[in-house]
């Protein structure tokens, strides 16, 4: 009779507990959950349970009244992909898939290249943008993004929408030198590059020089301004090579362009030929004395 | 009996002392024309230039701190960090009262060993021979203020704090634009010329390695000081690759490195190079020679000379070098030589020379 009784209170217990665990369950919302967002999660069921939410990096675990509402704050909730939601009650486990979406884009970060480039070249300026929300997920929806190219106030705009989290675009340098401020934005963030848009090789025929002052012992050339063939002034420290060329042998100086001019010393002489040039690049010649 | 052996045991170590000194002193007898001078520069090797001085003629009218600053330099020159090493003499000249004697200096320095040739001139006074010195007298330049407003680049570079998209200043781009070869006592040089084809300056070093018939890797050398390191936008120079001990039979490809990073860099000062041409030297070898004028206001400490001869089709046939003992004082000529290969001198069609400098605490 004992035995009887014992083995009838073993049954209603187990009875009970699986009872118990086949009401418990979640109920997660299949859209609209972002990260840095509030997320609240339904159970069913009865009883105490642990509720574990397993997402790429990140890991939330609550204890939780089934049949109660589990709340997430919107700060505990930052990690985008994909999510595993965990109920365990009475030994038994149930789970969900979530997705969990990125939040606005709020961080970019631009690739220009290159950091230097010579003026007037076509598609030579490559810029990408990879968009971020702020805590630092990849935004994959596809995003508009505008590229701002200018230098010295003139340039152009351009919008591209993203994919993948990327967006691209190439541009073709301007015809003016100076620092081109490449400029990517995202509603109101914007990230800024500089571009060196720099001259060109000096142009044929601009290279000419004259003579600005004669000493006892010296003669002093000076080039006219050396502009490339957009008429941009060749960068600055760009060498200018001056020969001087008499019976005495060659004297040579190699200066360096300032602001467009390059000037040199050289001997005085009564009979001697000078000629200037510039890499590939070769001025006009100069004669000393010879009646020339 | 003892106390005379004492005694003149006692003379005996005096005398050899007091000779000792005299060696020390003067480093010889000043008996003949080619002894005073290795007297003279024995004194110099031994940093006792007081003793050196003694045996300079009372006529050469030059004071001990000019003679002085003549053997061991100033104003931070390469000669102030040199040591003299050997002074080889070679009377050419000789009768009673005078002499010419070709003294061929070597000083050692830390970029090599420093060749200087002088024909002392000799004259007998009633002490013996003494040496007539002739310093080479410096121009004074005239007090004056030159305006330098040189150029300098300076480079901000990528923050610790920056994102990782935030590009650094990108690295200047060089372009090797010649390579040469040739083998030369026992070993290999690759040579030819670097520019740099950016509008930054550039810190450059050339690197080569050759590679054997079965592709293996022979040997890998650097241009170390056998090319202008710093190069400033569209700035050519040239470089030489030393392979010491390789024979060219063995060599079936080489394979260049140049290396190169952005650098602050100033365009001051500018060298000028002048009067340059093809000589021979005073023992008959065939030197590129001119003059080196700093054509800005600081000195250059160790001025270093690089030459690049070519042959008709403009080809890079031989890149030489040398360092100048002097310091290159503002507007003041220097003049230089460096070596140029007998055997290649008739082919020789053009030639090129660039100047590095090394300046004392230069602030960039």
């Amino acid at each position: 009779m004992r035995k009887l009784v014992l083995f009838g209170l073993a049954t209603l217990v187990a009875w009970f507990a699986a009872d118990s665990a086949r009401g418990a369950d979640l109920r997660i919302p299949s859209s609209g959950v972002a990260a840095g967002r509030p997320l609240t999660i339904g159970t069913d069921g009865q009883g105490d349970a642990v509720i574990s939410l397993l997402g790429p990096g990140q890991v939330i675990q609550r204890k939780v009244k089934l049949g109660s509402e589990v709340q997430i704050k919107a700060e505990d909730l930052h990690s985008a992909g994909r999510w595993i939601a965990i109920l365990r009650a009475s030994g038994e486990s149930h789970s969900r898939v979530f997705w969990v979406e990125p939040a606005q884009p709020e961080n970019l970060s631009f690739l220009a290249r290159p950091s230097r480039v010579p003026v007037a070249q076509h598609n030579a300026i490559s810029g990408t943008v990879f968009l971020f929300d702020r805590f630092q997920n990849l935004v994959l929806r596809p995003t508009p993004v505008t590229f701002d190219l200018s230098v010295k106030g003139t340039g152009a705009k351009q919008s591209v929408g993203s994919r993948n989290g990327i967006a691209w675009i190439e541009a073709s340098s301007g015809p003016k030198e100076g620092a081109a401020q490449f400029v990517a934005s995202v509603g109101n963030f914007s990230v800024r590059r500089v571009v060196q848009q720099v001259a060109a090789e000096p142009c044929s025929g601009s290279l000419r020089m004259h003579i600005t002052r004669r000493e006892k012992d010296t003669v002093v050339v000076q080039t006219d301004p050396i502009r490339d063939c957009s008429g941009n002034l060749v960068p600055d420290g760009s060498i200018v090579s001056f020969i001087e060329t008499d019976q005495k042998g060659k004297s040579t100086v190699d200066a360096r362009i300032k602001k467009g001019f390059a000037q040199a010393e050289l001997p005085a002489s009564d009979n001697a030929a000078i000629s200037v040039a510039s890499g590939v690049t070769l001025g006009n010649e100069l004669h000393l004395g010879g009646g020339r | 009996m003892n106390r005379l052996l004492a005694i003149l045991f006692g003379v005996l170590t005096l005398a050899l002392v007091a000779l000792g000194r005299v060696h020390e002193g003067v480093g010889g007898s000043n008996s003949t024309p080619d002894g005073a001078v290795q007297a003279l520069f024995a004194g110099v090797k031994a940093h006792d230039l007081k003793g050196s001085y003694s045996l300079v003629s009372p006529s050469s009218n030059v004071d001990f701190q000019t003679f002085e600053r003549s053997l061991v330099g100033s104003n931070g020159s390469l000669r102030t960090y040199s040591q003299l090493e050997s002074a080889d003499t070679r009377v050419l000249h000789e009768n009673d009262s005078e002499a010419l004697v070709r003294t061929e200096l070597k000083y050692a320095t830390a970029v090599g060993a420093l060749y200087d040739i002088q024909d002392l001139k000799v004259v007998k006074d009633a002490t013996g021979w003494k040496v007539n010195w002739t310093a080479q007298k410096q121009p004074s330049v005239p007090p004056q203020v030159i305006p330098v407003n040189f150029l300098r680049w300076d480079v901000i570079w990528r923050g610790a704090e920056d994102d990782w998209g935030a590009q650094n200043v990108e690295g200047p781009h060089i372009r090797i634009l010649s390579m040469n070869y040739t083998e030369r006592e026992g070993g290999v040089i690759i040579m030819g010329e670097v520019e740099n084809e950016d509008t930054v300056p550039a810190f450059v070093s050339v690197g080569a390695t050759l590679v054997g018939k079965n592709g293996e890797d022979i040997d890998e050398e650097s241009s170390f000081d056998k090319v202008s390191h710093v190069l400033l936008p569209k700035e050519v120079s040239p470089y030489r690759v030393d392979f010491p001990h390789v024979r060219l039979a063995d060599v079936k490809s080489v394979r260049m490195k140049p290396d190169t990073s952005l650098v602050p860099a100033s365009a001051d000062p500018v060298i000028g190079v002048l009067h340059q041409r093809i000589e021979k030297d005073a023992r008959g070898r065939t030197v590129l020679t001119g003059e080196l004028i700093n054509e800005s206001g600081q000195s250059v400490n160790i001025p270093h000379v690089l030459a690049t001869f070519y042959d008709n089709n403009g080809r890079v046939i031989w890149v030489s070098d040398g360092y100048l003992d002097q310091a290159l004082l503002p507007q003041t000529p220097q003049p230089f030589a460096v070596d140029l290969r007998d055997d290649l001198a008739a082919n020789v069609h053009d030639y090129r020379v660039t100047v590095n400098h090394y300046i004392r605490n230069r602030q960039e």
